[in-house]
Parts: structure tokens; C-alpha cells; sequence
């Protein structure tokens, strides 16, 4: 499979009457992303508004960001089984918005929802600090069922970022990236002398607003199954979840999955990347015994000699993860885990909630729990009502000036369990 | 300007008084350097002064840890020191042990910088480096000449309040406690480096090694239910409407104990949960999914149970440290010993 990535890099988001993408420059109708977000009877309310990098905007409580796309050639259009038709993505052209999101945002689902700082120390612990972002704020009917809520949540932040990403389809774009994986026995035969790595993929899937879905299919009533690379990139894999902001896997960073990215890179050279095992991160105990004896079971049968794992989440999830460490590597498989680090706000306790000894070599993406700092920001978008109770925040979080006190693990994505940022812990 | 004041703990060996023989000295207190407080006083140069030496035999200190320690600091507390140094204790492990509890005595009550030195396999070590900085010795004193620089250094930064570095670079023990930076590189590409030399059978590193769990064997099974008092206790995030004690819904820093006296079951317009791991609609419906108080109050009156407790204990699980867990437990289970409490549910969520 194939797939030509056509990065449009945009450097700065305005409003305008016509969404189009002219030298570098996203323009954005307001009117009409707001028409598309009330299609939904579900949503009251939409309000858009834009945030763009350095600026003293807070934006919270973030539900996802999406990098908007549009297939331009092969099979299938962007975010198959849940904006368009079921139909096998991950070939031909496909054009992205590099550098633009769509943030949606609004009261909150749950506790997980985060935020994110357009400046300040706080900034950089987030990616979308750096991106040129159009938020759209929602209100949801009074007494709307929070499933429900999430529901419309998520369906308004991939519809906008579909409608969004058609401005993008007859640009030319400033750099095109090919991807490439061959069926199994022919990527084996390409580089016969490389190492095989394979990439498990660990969707959340703990159910009840911690979901994620496959071509539409609900992770957690999925099997583990074997997925092109590419696939992800067309948006085969979007999320639903609201796990700790931290933690959050959003649709964004699953088009942009870092260890797929970075696989690519060495393809052909030290590496030969074979493609990827999807599983998810189900409560019961059968669940998870099913799917990692599946997960080891894919890896022999594919002739790995090495993984990469990541998981979405932290304590639950962790027993996934060590659970396919142990299988996989029972099974001939050399492992590699990528994941963040929970000791508590003194940082002495354990970083993980549960240990195999096969895990002995695991890349950390940082400490969720150290506490940080936000000065005051001269715009929020969105509310900070929440901020006490989301996670990462506490009593007495939330200052009378609008700065706040509250665990890192309050910012989007910050400690990302798949490797996407440069933060990790170490022991002092 | 005035100096900053330092006080310093040796052992009878390092203050010249004897070897084992005299190692049942009790403490005492002297003005100023003593020993190796000479070098700590160069070492901490012009601005600092070593204004008492506090000294106790090995063996005293080891058979009377608590004595020993209000002694000396009812001795230490008068001088008013800015700083504290114990030490350094090498590999003598009774003498490390007794610098790593009054450093961190010093530390808890005095509130100010403490440090010491020891060799990396003194027992002394892997009692007390998660709570202080412990510089990293050679094995015997042959190495004070290059252990008390190292000291000195550490103390002013911290008197100094600047950053201190990582252990290689300020030349401290690993304390295990896990510390945010920057790396060059982003974890993917780190990690798709370690496969390749784990698959190459290269030395590889890992970034965190496998933590260590305290294991708890269950007790025997309880032989007759009906005459046990039960109590239940969650981690699920049950507490009374409106969560009057602000139990955080994640990385919880505190419990609640809530009286259920007279009640059936949890009613929703009471109670809730805070949880922030799991999806809370179900239960916010109906509590006694997490604190099964109607099923427990039907088997208390047919007799099935002796007696519920009136009280449950909560807090919540989501990102909860096992340091916080651990110091909840140990508090609230001696007041459900207290209250003759014979069994206890846990529920997790």
C-alpha cells in the first residue's frame, strides 16, 4: 500500500468568506462552520474562534484536535465509517493542513478534557501552542445525556475538519512524503537483511467515553488485527475518548502517529517496517488475556524480530501493556515501550501501575504528575469553571486572577504515550 | 553580613574520641569544627560557619535511634543552623544509618538544607535517598578530600536555592525520584534506536527501570461472617453530594470517611462519585454500584454479616501514587481496627 502525503504547510489562520488556503494562509467561514455544527439537533450552540501561536489564549476543556485532510486520489475519503463511507483508505494522494487544527471545545464530557496555552512556560509542554488553531466551541442541549454529548462533541470537531481539508484539495502542496508497505512476503523479500519491526498499536478502549474507533468500528468489540500504516493516515483510526488530557491520543496525533513517522524514516535503511498490530485496552480480564495471546500471536506469525508498543491511558491500560510485553517477547519478539510515568506529585512512588520483567527497555515520555504553573492568559476560549475538577487540577487550582496551579497531566497531550514529544522523566 | 550558620554530626571515630570501644558514647555537642568540620568549613568558605558539632557514638545511636535523635536535635535547635551536614559516613553503616536519620530528622523538623555522603552500598543508602541528597563516597575515609567538596558544593546550591542537577552531575546517589526534561530527541525516534541495538544484541538502556510493588499476602478466610462487624472501603470516588472534602478525581492527596448510620442505600440525591477514570453516568444514577450498601444492609438483617460499619472510606484510584495510597491505608486502617472492625470490602473501579 502506497500513499502519497501532500503536506500544505499553513502558517496563519484567519476569518474569511470563503474557506480557502491562499499562500500559506487558511481563511475560515465562520457562518459556515457554524451551520455545520447545528446540523446536529444535539448541539444548541456553536461558536468559532481562532488561536493562533504566541497569543495569551487559553483554550479548555479540549475534547480533540484534528489536522484536516482530504483524499485527493485512491480508494476511499478521509475519516472512513464515521464522516464518509466504509471503504479502505491508506493509498493514491491525500493533501494535509500541516500546521492548522480543528480544536473543539466546550463544557465538559467528563473530567479528562485539558488545555492548551497559546504562550507562556506552560506552552511548550503542548503541541498545539504551535499550530494556527480554529476552535469551535460547543453547548449542548439542556440535559443532553453526556454519551450523547461526547457523541455530537466528537462528530462536530470531524465534520468541520473534513469541511476544512477540502480547501486543501486543489493546492499544490509545498512537499510531498511517500509511504509505502508491500504485502507481508514482499516487504520481507524488499530488504531481506533488515531487521523485521513491527509497531503494536494499543487503542483505548476502556469504554463509556474512553473509546476509539477503527473505520467505525468501537475498539473495544474489535479483535487485534493487522493494519497497513498508511491506513492511519487517511483517518481509518479516530479517537472518542476522554482519558487523562495528558494521555490523549487525539484524532491529530493518531493522523500524525509519531512511531509510524519514525519507522518510515529508517524503512529500507536499518529497518524494515512490516506494518502494524492494532489491539485495544478492554477492563475484563478475558479481554485482555484474549487480545495479548492474539497481539503475540499476529507478532510470530509475522516474523517479527522486534516492537515498538504504546499504550493510551495510564493504570488500567499499563496491564495491557505489560501483558503484551511478556507475551510478545515469550514469543522470540524483541520489545521496545513507549510510555509516560505517574510517581505521584513528589515523584517517589512507582511510575507504573503494573511491571513484567521482560520490560527492560521502555522509552519514557515524561511525569504527569509534576505540578506546574499557568500565569494568566487575556483570552479564554472555552471556560475554566472546570478546572478544580478536571484531572490534574485540585482545590484551589484556579486563582482569582485566572492563573492556575494543576498537574501537568492537565494539558493536552503533554505526556503523550506514544513518543510524539520530547519530554520524558529521569531519576534524580 | 551575617554568616550562614551550619551545624555538623560526626561520629566518636571522625572527633578523635575512639574506635568501637567508645562507640556507646552518648551524644554531645561542641562549639564549632571538630575533625573533619575543617574541611566542611573550607569548603563552604568566608560566608559560612560551622557554629557546633554534634557527636555520638555508632552503637549508642543504633540502640537508642529515638532517644538519640530528640537529643540532638533539642542540642542542635538552639544554634539556629541554616544548614546541616552529616557526616560523610563512607561505608560504616551503622555511622550511615545514624547520619541518614538525623539528616532527615533535621530536614522534617528544622526545615532547612540538610546533606551527607556515603559509598553507594552502605545500608544507610537504600534507607534514606529518596529522602535526601546523598553524595556519592568512595569506600573509606581515604576519600574526605573528595567527598567534602562535593558536600559543600550541593549545600550552597540548595542554601543558594538554585536548581540542582541530576545525580551525575552534582555527584549525589539516585534518590528514584523521576524528574521531568527536555530530551533532543522525541521518544519515537528514541525508542525505534533501542529496538535496533536490542535486536543487534548491542548494550541498550532503558529510560525507567521495572518498578517493585509491595506484594500483600491475603489473611486467612474468615470462618464465621455472622459475628464480623464489615466495613466497605472504595477507591472508586464515592462521597456525599457536592464532595464536602474536595477529594481530588485524580491523584487523590486525601480520603474520606462518611457516616451511612440509619441509611439503606446510597441515594443519588446524597451521594456521587468524583472518579475521573471511568464514566461516571451509571453510577451518579445509582451509587451502591461502587459502595454496595443495599445488598449489604439485606445480608446484615438476614444475619448473613454480624454488623456493617456506619462508615465508609473513600478516595479515589485514578493516578493515586501507591506513596499517597499507602499513607491512607496505614492511617485509616488502625481506626478500623479501633472500631473493631473485623473484614473489609475493597472495591476498585
Amino acid at each position: 500500500m502506497r500513499l502519497e502525503l501532500g503536506k500544505i504547510k499553513i502558517n496563519d489562520v484567519q476569518f474569511g468568506e470563503m474557506t480557502r488556503v491562499e499562500k500559506g494562509i487558511l481563511y475560515v467561514n465562520k457562518e459556515e462552520i457554524v451551520k455545520l455544527v447545528l446540523e446536529d439537533d444535539r448541539i444548541i450552540s456553536a461558536r468559532v474562534e481562532l488561536a493562533r501561536p504566541g497569543e495569551s489564549v487559553r483554550i479548555a476543556p479540549v475534547k480533540d484536535v484534528i489536522e484536516p485532510r482530504v483524499k485527493v486520489s485512491g480508494s476511499g475519503q478521509i475519516f472512513p465509517g464515521t464522516i464518509n463511507k466504509v471503504k479502505e483508505v491508506g493509498s493514491g494522494r491525500t493533501h494535509a493542513l500541516v500546521g492548522a487544527t480543528v480544536i473543539t471545545c466546550g463544557r465538559i464530557v467528563g473530567f479528562q478534557e485539558g488545555l492548551i496555552d497559546m504562550s507562556g512556560p506552560s506552552a511548550k509542554y503542548t503541541p498545539f501552542s504551535e499550530t494556527n488553531n480554529v476552535c469551535v466551541v460547543i453547548e449542548p442541549v439542556e440535559g443532553l445525556e453526556t454519551h450523547d454529548y461526547e457523541a455530537a462533541g466528537r462528530m462536530a470537531g470531524l465534520k468541520v475538519a473534513t469541511y476544512i481539508g477540502e480547501a486543501g484539495k486543489n493546492i499544490e502542496p509545498d512537499e510531498v512524503v511517500v509511504y509505502e508497505t508491500k504485502p507481508v512476503q514482499e516487504q520481507i523479500r524488499q530488504y531481506p537483511d533488515l531487521p523485521k519491526i513491527g509497531y503494536i498499536h494499543m487503542l483505548q478502549s476502556q469504554g463509556l467515553l474512553h473509546d476509539t474507533y477503527y473505520y467505525g468500528v468501537d475498539a473495544k468489540v474489535m479483535v487485534p488485527t493487522f493494519m497497513y500504516p498508511t491506513e492511519i493516515m487517511d483517518g481509518a483510526i479516530i479517537s472518542g475518548n476522554c482519558v487523562a488530557p495528558c494521555d490523549k491520543v487525539t484524532t491529530f496525533h493518531h493522523l500524525n502517529n509519531p512511531v509510524i513517522e519514525d519507522l518510515y524514516k529508517r524503512h529500507g535503511k536499518d529497518l524494515n517496517f512490516i506494518g502494524v498490530i492494532l489491539t485495544n485496552e478492554n477492563v475484563f480480564l478475558a479481554d485482555k488475556e484474549r487480545s495479548s495471546d492474539m497481539v503475540a500471536k499476529l507478532c510470530e506469525f509475522l516474523g517479527l524480530d522486534g516492537v515498538l508498543i504504546t499504550e493510551e491511558g495510564y493504570g488500567n491500560p499499563d496491564t495491557d501493556l505489560m501483558m503484551n510485553c511478556k507475551k510478545v517477547s515469550q514469543k522470540g519478539v524483541k520489545v521496545v515501550l513507549i510510555t509516560d510515568e505517574f510517581p505521584g506529585r513528589d515523584g517517589k512512588s512507582q511510575s507504573l501501575a503494573d511491571a513484567v520483567e521482560e520490560g527492560d527497555a521502555l522509552v519514557s515520555c515524561g511525569n504527569g504528575n509534576v505540578i506546574i504553573d499557568f500565569p494568566p492568559m487575556e483570552k479564554v476560549i472555552g471556560t475554566l469553571d472546570f478546572i478544580e475538577t478536571m484531572i490534574g487540577g485540585y482545590e484551589g487550582s484556579l486563582k482569582p486572577d485566572g492563573s492556575i496551579e494543576a498537574e501537568l497531566q492537565i494539558v493536552i497531550a503533554s505526556t503523550i504515550a506514544n513518543g510524539y514529544n520530547k519530554l520524558a522523566a529521569r531519576g534524580y | 553580613m551575617e554568616k550562614i550558620k551550619v551545624v555538623h554530626y560526626i561520629n566518636q571515630f571522625f572527633a578523635n574520641i575512639g574506635g568501637e570501644e567508645k562507640a556507646d558514647i552518648e551524644p554531645e555537642v561542641r562549639e564549632g569544627i571538630v575533625g573533619p568540620g575543617l574541611a566542611l568549613q573550607s569548603g563552604l568558605g568566608d560566608d559560612y560557619e560551622v557554629v557546633a558539632t554534634v557527636i555520638c557514638g555508632d552503637t549508642y545511636f543504633g540502640g537508642h535511634i529515638e532517644d538519640a535523635k530528640k537529643t540532638i536535635l533539642d542540642m542542635i535547635r538552639p544554634y539556629k543552623p541554616d544548614l546541616f551536614v552529616a557526616g560523610p559516613a563512607f561505608n560504616a553503616g551503622r555511622y550511615g544509618v545514624a547520619c541518614g536519620t538525623i539528616a532527615k530528622a533535621v530536614e522534617d523538623e528544622l526545615n532547612i538544607p540538610v546533606v551527607t555522603g556515603m559509598y553507594p552500598e552502605n545500608p544507610g543508602v537504600d534507607m534514606f535517598k529518596k529522602d535526601l541528597h546523598i553524595i556519592q563516597t568512595a569506600i573509606s575515609a581515604a576519600d574526605m578530600r573528595k567527598a567534602m567538596p562535593k558536600i559543600c558544593k550541593l549545600a550552597k546550591k540548595m542554601i543558594n536555592k538554585e536548581e540542582i542537577l541530576s545525580p551525575v552531575e552534582e555527584g549525589y546517589i539516585e534518590r528514584g525520584i523521576r524528574v521531568n526534561y527536555f530530551n533532543e530527541r522525541r521518544g519515537s525516534e528514541r525508542a525505534v534506536d533501542l529496538i535496533l541495538k536490542k535486536i543487534a544484541g548491542e548494550p541498550y538502556e532503558t529510560e525507567y527501570p521495572m518498578p517493585v510493588f509491595d506484594r500483600v499476602a491475603p489473611n486467612p478466610a474468615i470462618k464465621d461472617l455472622s459475628k464480623i462487624k464489615l466495613a466497605v472501603v472504595t477507591s472508586g470516588g464515592i462521597v456525599p453530594q457536592g464532595n464536602p472534602d474536595r477529594i481530588e478525581s485524580s491523584s487523590a492527596t486525601k480520603y474520606g470517611i462518611y457516616d451511612i448510620t440509619g441509611m439503606d442505600s446510597l441515594t443519588k440525591d446524597k451521594f456521587m462519585t468524583v472518579h475521573g477514570g471511568y464514566d461516571r453516568a451509571f453510577v451518579l444514577e445509582n451509587p451502591n454500584l461502587v459502595v454496595p450498601l443495599d445488598i449489604l444492609r439485606e445480608i446484615e438483617k438476614e444475619g448473613i454479616i454480624g454488623e456493617l460499619a456506619n462508615y465508609f472510606v473513600t478516595t479515589t484510584g485514578t493516578g493515586t501514587s501507591v506513596g499517597n495510597a499507602k499513607g491512607f491505608g496505614e492511617e485509616f486502617s488502625k481506626k478500623l481496627v479501633e472500631d473493631g472492625v473485623g473484614a473489609v470490602i475493597l472495591t476498585s473501579t
